[in-house]
């Protein structure tokens, strides 16, 4: 049972690996293969019904970082096997059906690739009870459905997609991996599962960690205001966001909050934030809604307005609440799914998705009709379908005296309403009425596309009409993981024409028909209105985009001039800068000034006790710094620069630093002979002519650099020296790494790592040279000579 | 600089230095030398044979490319720190041979096989930059 849960969760990367192979063996029929992977999981899944309806949670842990306490942990509880099941079963049918949207496409391969990862991740996510794991995985859906949503990317409309939902979606994945880390940090924990209420809610940092959550959960599951990328996803193709709606990543946020929800929930903070913002979201995604005529656009700005009611939900966090929660997820995650394949199928067989330009598509579509109808009526809320148990539990749930809950049931009702009134839109103005004309003959689509939305329509009603088996086995296991505390499933057929609740639902109904008929007039309005305003969400983002653009623009002209000479002199300015600074402002030289009497100036003063051929190094290291000065060439500079560095390099070797002084020595020798080599491209026999403005500027810079180095190091070396990690290197050269050399033990034992960091930056440097060196090779060439073809002689 | 005396005296230079760096780079465990001053002497060297023969000869001369030698030595480098790990030590820890030859013992250890890597990453990268600017600019001929 252990490792089978971690596998189950991996499995579909393996799959995607498997895909592209797949797909050139069984090429027509590689959905159907596929999908088996799905499948499988689905129905492995399936069997942990009754165990985890009995015993509550099944676990699996996979060892990660054994020495950090840290591991791949996966937990199965109620709400992850109701996600876990939505996205395999939904996942299994969107398999199937892309093999035959996207047949014959020549990237239907790389397709597979993506869904089937895409399924992993979030799998993964739901699945994962270590946070840190949880992270990765909602990471993974971000860049496998950027992935997805600009599958076609040669479309700048699709990549437009893919780019604006992975920056939101990431924004709230950085905020999440804080609130994970913050979240450790303040109990300690890495298990979801482990966590306890009420040390998380009275910690001080709960407000902060709350915040951090919410940010994660509102951008990926697009809650107002964070709620625009998501009608751009629709650029993907219609496969994805059928998986996209209704079973996954967008569900990911809602996920995140109904797992916290022991946790974090409860709070004022939480109560409030949730349904404010989820109303928000209901309404403005349900008006949304009716202002499209593209019915992929319309079902997008209906899933909107569904993810707000399942945040609003969470929000008012009483068992009632959550068992409307769960019964409007699954409701909603297979109407929606339904609902999106058949308009793929529309779109596919009649070529349009505009709702206008298309009617009385019944007669040739009939399945597609069916399944769209049963769809609707499970979205509008009509028995006998989950929807409607969706609707009267949220209302139940509301019924009460205070004035905010009437508000609250208020907004429920419109926000329903609408949804109502752009479902019966989506269903009856492209297959009732009379026959338009369209791009294409509409036909059935095959039965690979059909599949999809009849199962998932037929499930709506079964799962509707077996409401024992329902409640005891999907309703009561998710509310009670959600809640911490068991609640009660009340799912009965026995309709009371007394209880207020039906009379709201018929409300919502009536008023969805009065939507319905006046949906061209309300879109003339909002679009109105929108024109008035002038800018959307949509604007703002890319407004955002194109500031930053122009800023890192800005940005690289101003350090990135390509101005060699001035790169160095900044370079320079901050090192006498930083050497300066502690130095004389923040006391540092204090060591050095006589403090008690001058007197001491004569000890400082008094001429070094140097042997005369110590003296001798440095008259020649003094004869090297005048040759540079006084130098009548370029080439004699360079050679000048090479005996100050031999001088320097005799110091090394005076006192007792062989390797040093060897290494100093080659190098000199190299710089000198790779200087000369370099200036032989340019014009050696003149001296450098330069303005006095910059004569004086590169010598002011040079004196504040070397004295200041100079005035540091006299700085250190008057302090105590702390012989501790020689005396270490000393006392276990030997014993230890067996070499007598300390500075090689050092190199290439003691701190190895360091080196090979060290050498793999010279290797790279050395291709950085190269490619340099290369660039400079092409492009002295003119323009006209590097397009001409090589002729090999 | 290509005179004849420098070309006729250039290869012996070239092999003394390149064997003196071999030798620098060895007894660096115990004494001045490693595979950083090593990898610098036989760079010089590849440089002074660039100067005294063209760069495409002594290109010619390494038979691979300078860069693949570098390549090749961070490798080594790496993988002499991996041996440890099937020891059950943590990555770089440190293995030691001793050969008993008769006469003499010679040490032999992942340190050394480890400074033979920096030798090579060295000499490849200094030797490549040289050669490139000494004439061609690194494209293969």
């Amino acid at each position: 049972m252990d490792a089978s849960i971690a596998l189950v969760a991996i499995g579909p990367f393996g799959a995607a690996a498997l895909a592209p192979l797949v797909h050139r063996i069984a090429r027509p029929f590689s959905g159907w293969v596929l999908a088996l992977v799905p499948t499988a999981i689905f129905l492995f899944l399936w069997t942990l019904i009754e165990p985890v309806a009995r015993a509550g949670a099944v676990r699996g842990v996979i060892g990660w970082v054994p020495s950090y306490n840290l591991n791949l942990s996966f937990f199965v509880d109620g709400l992850s096997l109701t996600f876990a099941l939505t996205i395999t079963g939904i996942g299994t049918l969107v398999v199937l059906y892309a093999g035959a949207y996207l047949k014959g496409h020549p990237h239907l391969g790389r397709f597979m690739v993506f869904l089937l990862a895409f399924m992993g991740s979030m799998l993964g996510l739901v699945l994962a009870d270590n946070m840190l794991a949880l992270f990765m995985f909602w990471e993974l859906t971000a860049v496998t459905s950027f992935l997805l949503i600009g599958f076609d990317h040669e479309r700048q409309a699709a990549r437009r997609g893919a780019i604006q939902a992975l920056v939101v979606t990431n924004i709230g994945g950085m905020a999440l991996l804080v609130g994970v880390i913050l979240l450790q940090q303040a109990t300690g924990l890495w298990d979801l599962s482990e966590l306890q209420g009420e040390a998380v809610r009275g910690h001080g940092l709960y407000g902060v960690i709350l915040g951090c959550f919410l940010i994660a959960a509102f951008t990926k599951s697009a809650q107002f205001p964070f709620h625009f990328w998501l009608p751009n996803a629709m650029e993907a193709p219609t496969p994805v966001s059928a998986f996209l709606h209704s079973a996954t990543m967008v569900q990911a946020g809602v996920y995140l909050l109904a797992r916290l929800s022991p946790s974090l929930g409860g709070t004022e903070a939480w109560t409030v934030i949730l349904v404010c913002f989820g109303g928000l979201t209901l309404l403005w995604g349900a008006l949304g809604a009716i202002r499209q005529t593209d019915l992929k656009q319309v079902l997008a700005q209906t899933t909107i307005a569904s993810l707000g009611l399942l945040v609003l939900l969470i929000g008012l966090g009483t068992p009632t609440a959550i068992a409307a929660m769960v019964l409007y997820f699954v409701a909603h995650a297979l109407y929606k799914a339904a609902l999106f394949m058949a308009v793929g199928a529309i779109d596919h067989e009649a070529g349009s998705r505009d709702i206008t330009a298309l009617s009385g598509l019944a007669d040739r579509m009939p399945l597609t009709f069916i399944a769209t109808a049963i769809a609707s009526a499970a979205m509008i809320g009509l028995p006998p379908t989950l929807g409607f148990f969706a609707k009267e539990e949220m209302y139940l749930d509301l019924l009460g005296s205070q004035w905010s809950q009437l508000v609250v049931l208020v907004v429920l009702v419109a926000g329903n309403a609408v949804l109502a009134g752009v479902a019966a839109l989506v269903v009856i103005k492209p297959f009732l009425g009379a026959p338009m004309p369209t791009p294409k003959t509409g036909h059935e689509a095959p039965i690979a596309m059909l599949a999809g939305p009849l199962v998932l329509g037929g499930v709506g009603i079964v799962a509707a009409l077996l409401t024992d088996w329902f409640g005891h086995s999907v309703l009561v296991p998710a509310g009670t993981a959600i809640l911490g505390n068991p609640i009660e499933s009340h799912l009965t057929w026995a309709i009371n024409f007394a209880s207020p609740v039906l009379w709201l639902s018929a409300a919502t109904w009536a008023l969805g028909l009065v939507v319905y008929r006046q949906a061209s007039a309300v879109r003339t309005l909002l679009r109105r209105f929108e024109v008035a305003l002038g800018w959307t969400a949509d604007t703002v983002f890319d407004a955002l985009m194109f500031g930053l653009i122009r800023f890192a623009g800005v940005v690289t002209r101003l350090l990135h001039h390509g101005r060699l000479e001035m790169y160095l002199v900044t370079v320079f300015a901050m090192l006498a800068v930083a050497v300066s600074v502690p130095l004389f402002v923040m006391g540092g030289i204090t060591p050095l000034l006589p403090t008690a009497d001058l007197g001491l100036w004569s000890v400082k003063l008094d001429w070094p006790d140097l042997l005369p051929y110590e003296w001798g190094v440095i008259v020649l290291a003094l004869v090297g710094l005048g040759a540079i000065l006084t130098a009548s060439s370029r080439l004699v500079a360079i050679l000048a620069l090479g005996i100050q560095g031999t001088a320097v390099a005799l110091i090394f070797l005076l006192f007792g630093a062989p390797d040093l002084a060897f290494t100093q020595f080659m190098v000199e020798i190299l710089s000198v002979v790779i200087l000369a080599l370099v200036m032989t491209r340019l014009n050696l026999d003149e001296r450098d002519r330069r303005p006095f403005e910059d004569l004086a500027r590169d010598g002011t810079l040079a004196l504040v650099c070397g004295a200041g180095v100079s005035l540091l190091l006299m700085v250190v070396l008057s302090g105590p020296f702390d012989p501790r990690l020689s005396e270490f290197f000393t006392a276990t050269s030997v014993p230890i790494a067996h070499g007598a050399n300390i500075v090689n033990v050092i190199l290439v034992d003691y701190r190895g790592f360091d080196t090979l960091g060290e050498i793999s930056v010279v290797m790279a440097a050395g291709i950085a040279i190269m490619v340099l060196l290369r660039r400079r090779g092409t492009a002295s060439l003119p323009p006209a000579a590097s397009q001409q073809p090589k002729v090999m002689p | 600089m290509n005179t004849v005396i420098f070309r006729t005296v250039a290869p012996f230079i070239v092999a003394i230095m390149l064997v003196f760096s071999v030798y620098i780079c060895l007894r660096g465990h115990n004494e001045p030398g490693g595979g950083f001053i090593g990898g610098l002497i036989a760079a010089s060297a590849i440089a002074v044979l660039g100067m005294s023969m063209g760069a495409a000869e002594a290109r010619r001369a390494l038979r691979l490319d300078p860069l693949s030698f570098a390549g090749l030595g961070v490798l080594i480098a790496a993988l002499s720190g991996l041996l440890s790990i099937f020891n059950g030590n943590p990555f770089m820890t440190s293995i030691w041979l001793y050969l008993n030859l008769g006469e003499t013992e010679v040490p032999l250890s992942t340190p050394m096989i480890f400074d033979i890597g920096v030798y090579l990453v060295v000499f490849g990268t200094i030797a490549s930059v040289a050669l490139a600017l000494e004439g061609d600019d690194g494209e293969a001929p």
